[in-house]
């Protein structure tokens, strides 16, 4: 029930929130019973479809108009109105755009790795609950799932790097795979302490783990812990780069390899990978709300009655504007770097914000006074005090500032 | 030490050139080129045109013909015809005058050495067509501007131009004497401005 409206609008905000369950619900309900469950699924696989590939258009065009903004220009303003057509324009010279085949690819591979790269990413979205009830299905290894198919990304990468016969896709596609398998390690382990506490794998679980609220009106999101604060950021990070978002775009460097395993895609096949590697932000992000930010759940108990979606994609958004902010703010990590950031940084801290988790679990019984602060204290310090020594042990002998150049006058 | 320091600052200053960029309109310096336009500056060159004074272009080009351009231009992309009368004496005007700007690049130097100040350089630049052959050559009515315009373009430089024309003998009178007034080269056959006269 929902907390402070009377019960008439309550109950209205009940449909509203239903609306698209109970619309599904009506829609199965018609049809024979043997259909019943197929249909089911077939309805939410094109709603999730249609969905996010709106929010696809819709985000190359705001990324665009944000980067621009960012670096003080326009951004697109020529197509409709604020430039809100320019998704069709692209789409349209998308599709019309001739699709090459290096004559000395490997057809099969180089045709198939479009569709590797995104028929994962559309299978992840199963398990996500984007709204009460909302789940396309409601997996008990819902976690591990979304993970599985997940790293598929990085067969798709590869084989497009590997079939185009190029030296600049081999060297997006190593890059991706080197990428990507070291960052999959501090991405996954992040999740670990979620996982730990909810005794759960399964992301309607896990957000069901986090209802309630504590002090009466603040709701028990995972980040409003230490472990979970430290462990949305460690996984914010890991995501930018198992999403091959900047600035961990080394796979595609226009500067240095051009596009990397892009080079010899055209027309709709690059379209694809596009779709893909934004369908795949998206994933991660909606894990990531999952997983520390509650879900579909409302922050705070008197908003609880706007529907469960809304605040789903309202965080989404959030998460989309932070990956839009972070690439037009940090240049593009150096290859060295990035490896020792997963290896010798990230890793570390996730393991140890395990161990925080474990003991902000084991602690909750303490009724002395303060002892809320003294847990903070405690868990947070597990991760803040490694957080600066390794910090600065990776910085010690560096120099950073301004470069200078010894050979050049 | 920066333990993510810089990274914070970093994302501070593209907010505030996100937000800057919305109240600011300073801060957009883009000029959005078809609708909005940038004013040329005074030096501002693309192709040479042909100068003339009074109404008719044909009866006013200051060009005689004199080929001096033709054979100075170093890619090569004028061509010109001397118009003689039915007795096949010289008209001391072109016949024909064209210029290919598809090989033209723009250096001027036909314009240094006209003795008469009759080609000079004008601003046009959106010339882009889809017919590579015929409109890329221009004849001498394309080219052709009256004197009014070529003020309107360069008016420091053709303020100097006309003030010389107007202080000098007629050009019309002085066969190949240039215009250009006390220029110690004066009477040698290719033209004088001054600094031309080491030339051979």
């Amino acid at each position: 029930m929902i907390a402070g409206v009377p019960p008439s609008a309550a109950t209205m905000f009940e449909a509203l929130d239903q609306l698209f369950v109970s619309l599904k619900h009506w829609l199965v309900g018609q049809l024979p019973p043997a259909w019943q469950s197929w249909v089911s699924l077939a309805i939410s696989a094109a709603a999730i479809l249609g969905v996010f590939m709106t929010l696809f258009a819709l985000t190359v065009l705001i990324e665009r108009k944000g980067l621009g903004r960012i670096q003080n220009r326009y951004g697109p303003n020529r197509v409709g109105p604020w430039g809100l057509l320019q998704p069709i324009a692209d789409l349209i010279k998308m599709l019309t755009k001739e699709d090459l085949v290096p004559s000395g690819a490997d057809r099969v591979v180089h045709f198939v790795a479009p569709v590797v790269m995104v028929v994962p990413v559309l299978m992840a979205y199963a398990v996500i609950p984007i709204g009460r009830n909302m789940a396309a299905v409601d997996f008990n290894a819902g976690l591990l799932f979304f993970f599985a198919v997940g790293a598929c990304i990085e067969l798709a990468v590869f084989m497009a790097g590997w079939s185009s016969r190029n030296k600049y896709s081999l060297l997006g596609g190593m890059r991706a795979i080197a990428q990507m398998i070291s960052y999959e390690l501090p991405l996954i382990l992040s999740t670990l302490p979620v996982v730990m506490l909810a005794g759960s794998l399964s992301l309607v679980d896990i957000t069901d783990a986090q209802a309630g609220h504590s002090g009466g009106w603040l709701a028990r999101w995972h980040v409003f812990t230490p472990w979970g604060l430290a462990g949305l950021l460690l996984f914010t990070v890991a995501a930018t780069a198992e999403s091959n978002r900047a600035p961990f775009d080394l796979p595609e460097g226009e500067s240095e390899i051009i596009a990397g395993h892009l080079v010899e895609y055209s027309g709709i096949k690059y379209a694809l990978f596009f779709i893909g590697e934004y369908l795949g932000m998206f994933a991660v992000s909606a894990l990531g709300i999952t997983l520390f930010l509650g879900g579909w759940r409302a922050p705070v108990i008197w908003l609880e009655w706007v529907p469960s979606y809304m605040w789903f994609f309202l965080k989404l958004g959030g998460f989309v504007a932070l990956f839009i902010w972070l690439r037009g703010t940090l240049p593009r990590l150096r290859a060295d770097h990035l490896m020792n950031l997963a290896w010798k940084f990230l890793l570390p801290l996730v393991l140890l914000n395990a161990v925080s988790a474990a003991l902000w679990h084991y602690t909750a019984p303490w009724t002395f006074v303060g002892a809320g602060l003294a847990r903070w204290l405690l868990c947070g310090s597990l991760v803040g005090v490694p957080y600066v020594l390794l910090g600065r042990r990776l910085f010690a002998g560096q120099h950073i500032g301004p470069r200078t150049y010894r050979m050049a006058a | 030490m920066n333990l993510g320091k810089g990274i914070l600052k970093g994302l501070v200053e593209t907010a505030r050139n996100f937000v800057g960029s919305y109240y600011d309109p300073a801060r957009l310096v883009t000029i959005q080129y078809p609708d909005e336009r940038r004013a040329l500056p005074e030096k501002a060159r693309s192709f040479p045109m042909l100068v003339y004074d009074g109404e008719d272009p044909e009866k006013g080009l200051r060009c005689v013909a004199c080929k001096i351009c033709e054979k100075e231009c170093p890619p090569q992309c004028i061509y010109i015809v001397l118009d003689r009368d039915e007795k096949g004496r010289p008209l001391r005007r072109p016949k024909i005058f064209d210029l290919d700007i598809s090989v033209c690049m723009s250096c001027q130097i036909c314009v240094e050495v006209c003795p008469f100040d009759a080609i000079k350089m004008n601003t046009e630049f959106e010339l882009s067509t889809a017919d590579r052959f015929g409109s890329l050559l221009l004849h001498k009515m394309d080219l052709a501007r009256p004197a009014s315009y070529y003020l309107g373009l360069h008016p420091v430089e053709a303020g100097e131009v006309n003030a010389r024309l107007a202080a000098g003998p007629g050009h019309a009178e002085t066969k190949a004497k240039p215009a250009a007034g006390p220029a110690p080269a004066a009477g040698t056959t290719s033209g004088a401005k001054p600094g031309d006269s080491d030339r051979p």
